[in-house]
């Protein structure tokens, strides 16, 4: 195992920039999840990482060692597709086999490991089986067994349960996230399902257009979007986003919002005047008829344990995670309280957002 | 409800089941109408053969199998009846034709020239095909699609069209009739197709298998042979089937450029009319033996034919 270190990582097709000098650090045995919407440049940065594409600029770092121009076979890696390529002309057992074949493995030894690995998968049951019969999930283990049985210095993941049925999908999140934690081996694995990076994740990086927008545990980048979108990426539904402006001034604690008077962490920095935004988990609101922020009920649904209720304000509609047990009737009037210590703030040009109190603690995690 | 079965909007009626019935057996009987007269013909005696109006039931001989394999000299009957007693059923059929064997025919080395040529052309573009294809299919190419129509463009013309310059060249190159000359002008004609072909059923594999395979510790040609190719197969048969129909039935070329050493069944077969009258039987018995390895190879691989023909029609 080993960790993975990427410099100033760039990727051009022609024209077109898949990854624009990417940084970061996959600490050995983490397992490293980069989200983003398609074509934002996370696939296009695993294949360089497992050496499918070359990279037109920067450094990859694997245990130290450079590997930047290196073929795919030179740098001991394991790789999991998406449609998981598992050879349709040889059974279970051939296939996870093949990665051991190639290193000229005694054909006894190559039996012992692919039935220790298919065991702790628990697939052993299916290893004379042809590979075209087997239901998604057991697919998509025999091609974890594939990529583990090498024991490799990591392991790389391109959407790997993107193409199950959504009660298998939360079946393997499981499964795998277990896996990782008996055999702790770095993994770096795609997504475009924040489920998925969530629940799985110990570092996130939120891509968008080659850009990495932020990188940290899930628990910061839910809690302290670095942009608005991230905010907007990360949470089901989204963060709200409402208008205000005027500047900030380093230390002020209160902003106006559509006439209301609404407490924020303490601001940071100084920014000139121009349009920013407050963004709002739909969590983070409750209805206050003393509140000066005000809407109309539009619509709700039901969840269950929380409903979630779209607000219309003079600003658009915004969405509230409230209670299911309270009764609200369409058009109603209501106020909305916002917990104010968990408010963002950001500039709506650049989308990055304001330093506050509330970004403290993770500067401080940073630098500690 | 009636107890019919219920109608289903996709399956084809009874009625277009029926006419498609007639229609299939009406063209089958079309195509193999022909075949079964040269089947039946081999098998006749010359005066049968020729009968009108024509036999449909007649006495079956060897006698135009013996005629293909043998050449044969008239002689007198006091000649004949001086000789001893006849070796075989076919030195017995001839002497009552007033005429003793004199030696082996020419049939059976163009039969075997024929199957070199086919065989070993075949190889050679399937070989030559499924690695430009794979080339074409997998990696950047500077000017793919010029290139690839060039490929094209060579059987936009019958081939027959340079068979002036071929002929020449052939000449100053000492290719004439020779084998490798031969193998080296079927290749060069079905090499196009077989490109063609190939990368659309390599293009259907998709990259992740050698992608895979790499990563797993293996050379990119390593990856070729043990994962892209196993899935070729019926692609590679397909057009095994094509380039070998095209290369044995060839006539014009091989009339052309071969005349003794490398000459192939289809031109010599026409040749038996010359040699002593018109021995339709014998033609026929050639005709029939010479169909046999295609028919063979085609009956083995018909599921890969009808896969090549169907190609692209409908994706897995």
């Amino acid at each position: 195992m080993a960790e993975i270190r990427v410099q100033n990582l760039r990727k051009a097709f022609g024209e077109f920039v898949a990854v624009q000098d990417s940084n970061f650090v996959v600490e050995n045995g983490e397992f490293f999840v980069m989200l983003g919407p398609s074509g934002c440049g996370k696939t296009t940065t695993l294949r360089m990482i497992a050496g499918l594409e070359l990279p037109t600029g920067g450094k990859i770092l694997l245990g130290g060692e450079d590997v930047t121009m290196r073929r795919a076979r030179e740098r001991d890696i394991a790789f999991v597709f998406q449609l998981f390529a598992l050879y349709p002309h040889m059974n279970v057992r051939k296939n996870i086999g093949f990665p051991l074949l190639a290193q000229g493995m005694a054909s006894a030894e190559i039996r012992t490991r692919v039935e220790e690995t298919a065991k702790l998968l628990r697939i052993d049951h299916l290893l004379d089986k042809s590979v075209s019969g087997l239901a998604g999930g057991d697919r998509q283990r025999v091609a974890l067994g594939r990529a583990i049985v090498r024991r490799p210095k990591c392991f790389l993941m391109d959407e790997p349960l993107g193409t199950l049925d959504t009660e298998f999908r939360d079946l393997m999140v499981h499964e795998l996230r277990e896996l990782h934690n008996r055999i702790h081996a770095t993994t770096v694995y795609v997504t475009h399902d924040q489920m998925e990076a969530m629940s799985m994740a110990d570092k996130i990086a939120v891509m968008n257009h080659g850009v990495i927008e932020q990188f940290g545990s899930p628990r910061e980048i839910y809690d302290r979007p670095a942009t608005m979108f991230v905010a907007d990426f990360i949470g089901s539904p989204p963060m709200n986003f409402l208008r205000f402006g005027g500047g900030l001034a380093r230390g002020s604690k209160e902003i106006v919002v559509q006439g209301a008077r609404v407490t924020v962490p303490e601001v940071r920095e100084d920014i000139a005047p121009a349009d920013m935004a407050l963004g709002i988990r739909p969590e983070h609101i409750r209805f206050d008829d003393a509140s000066k922020l005000r809407g109309a009920i539009y619509g709700t649904e039901y969840l269950g344990t929380t409903q979630i209720v779209a607000v219309e304000t003079a600003d658009g509609i915004i969405k509230a995670r409230v209670p299911a047990g309270l009764h609200l009737n369409t058009g109603e009037q209501v106020g909305l309280a916002l917990s104010s210590a968990r408010l963002s703030l950001f500039e709506k040009g650049t989308g990055r957002a304001v330093k506050t109190a509330m970004y403290d603690q993770a500067v401080e995690a940073r630098h500690g | 409800m009636s107890l019919t079965a219920a109608h289903s909007v996709v399956a084809p009626s009874t009625n277009s089941k029926r006419i498609a019935g007639v229609l299939v057996v009406g063209y089958a009987l079309i195509s193999i109408v022909p075949l079964l007269w040269i089947f039946a013909t081999s098998f006749k005696t010359p005066p049968d053969s020729i009968a009108y109006p024509p036999k449909i039931v007649f006495q079956p001989s060897i006698e135009g199998y013996c005629n293909l394999f043998t050449t044969r000299t008239r002689q007198t009957p006091e000649y004949i009846n001086a000789l001893g007693p006849a070796t075989g059923f076919c030195d017995e059929t001839v002497r009552k034709r007033n005429m003793v064997i004199a030696g082996p025919s020419n049939f059976l080395p163009r039969f075997v020239n024929s199957l070199i040529i086919a065989f070993g052309s075949t190889f050679c573009a399937v070989f030559l095909g499924t690695l430009s294809a794979y080339g074409f299919s997998r990696f950047k190419v500077p000017l793919a699609d010029d290139l690839l129509f060039f490929i094209l463009s060579t059987r936009m013309m019958p081939p027959i069209a340079v068979a002036i310059p071929i002929y020449l060249m052939y000449r100053e190159l000492g290719l004439s009739d020779t084998a490798l000359g031969m193998i080296l002008l079927y290749t060069a004609v079905n090499v196009s197709l077989a490109v063609w072909l190939l990368k659309g059923f390599i293009d259907e594999i998709p990259r992740e298998y050698e992608e895979a395979a790499m990563i797993d510790g293996y050379t990119r040609l390593q990856a070729f042979w043990r994962t892209v190719l196993p899935q070729a197969t019926t692609g590679i048969a397909a057009t095994a089937i094509f380039c070998l129909i095209f290369a044995w039935n060839e006539y014009a070329f091989a009339a052309l450029l071969t005349s003794g050493t490398a000459q192939t069944a289809p031109p010599f077969i026409p040749t038996i009319i010359g040699e002593g009258g018109q021995d339709w039987p014998a033609v026929a018995a050639g005709t029939t033996i010479f169909l046999v390895p295609i028919l063979v190879f085609t009956i083995l691989l018909r599921k890969q034919l009808l896969r090549g023909i169907t190609f692209g029609a409908v994706r897995k």
